[in-house]
């Protein structure tokens, strides 16, 4: 049971982020973005099943509801005209593939000749509980320092969103 | 049985999708969407080696990538925009300035 559902969302989460970055059939950003919702949510169903169920629900929240509205809203409201299909630089497309094939394959490799799973059984009960009590005992000062970050962040964005951006 | 090599297979797989997206796409917003992807296969990573090592670290630090790349995607966002107003436009192709 848990292997199918394993198979289901994988397949799922990597068919979505193909059509993200490739998709056959058109070139809208729109598509793109509705196609990364779905990359997510299965995402965090590959989550739950490594019972990391708190940054499963962290992982909707955030990125489907946060991240990609965001992004949805920064498309539309540029408006951008739907661009002519510009000719594509041969060489360039066959060396950026060549190059993403080597980094792909290379690291599969590694990672199947290194038997780095060996003798390894799943432990960890991913439990909300000591996810939060190691995040406000060992990790709180890194937390504190995230919620400097974002303020930063969101004064950057106030900023750089005036009118007169000088 | 699943093991550790299956979801670190589908984190390669996926973040070598991301890195095509950054490569071969040339609107701006696809290639930010690229980014995500590539983040979120660390994610996975991150999530499997906590599991199958038996330490919650790993999770810890995944809360932390989310909360940066929500941080990123708003900066950046906020950056693309700024960058249309001036330009016009969100292809790479148009953005030469720095081209000596």
């Amino acid at each position: 049971m848990e292997a199918l559902l394993f198979y289901i969302f994988a397949a799922l989460t990597l068919i979505c982020g193909l059509l993200v970055v490739a998709n056959p059939f058109t070139r809208n950003p729109v598509t793109s973005a509705m196609f990364l919702v779905c990359t997510i949510i299965s995402m965090a169903g590959l989550f739950v099943l490594l019972h990391a169920f708190f940054l499963a629900a962290v992982q909707v929240m955030v990125y489907a509801g946060a991240v990609i509205v965001l992004f949805l809203f920064v498309i539309m409201l540029l408006d951008i005209p739907s661009v002519e299909q510009r000719s594509f630089n041969l060489l360039g497309v066959g060396m950026g593939g060549l190059g993403l094939l080597a980094v792909g394959g290379i690291v599969i490799q590694t990672i199947l000749r290194s038997g780095i799973g060996q003798g390894k059984n799943p432990q960890l009960e991913g439990a909300t509980k000591e996810l939060g009590v190691t995040l406000f005992t060992e990790y709180v000062l890194a937390f504190e320092i995230m919620g400097v970050l974002l303020l930063v962040g969101m004064m950057g964005v106030i900023l750089l969103s005036k009118k007169d951006l000088k | 049985m699943i093991g550790l090599e299956h979801y670190l297979i589908v984190s390669a797989l996926l973040f070598s999708l991301g890195m095509m997206g950054v490569i071969l796409r040339r609107n701006l917003i696809v290639i930010y969407m690229g980014l995500e992807l590539m983040l979120n296969a660390a994610n996975l990573a991150l999530v499997a080696f906590s599991r199958f090592n038996n330490s919650m670290d790993g999770q810890v630090m995944v809360f932390f990538v989310i909360t940066v790349a929500a941080a990123e995607v708003a900066v950046g966002l906020a950056l693309i925009v700024a960058l249309y107003r001036k330009r016009q436009s969100t292809e790479v192709e148009d953005l030469t300035s720095l081209k000596l």
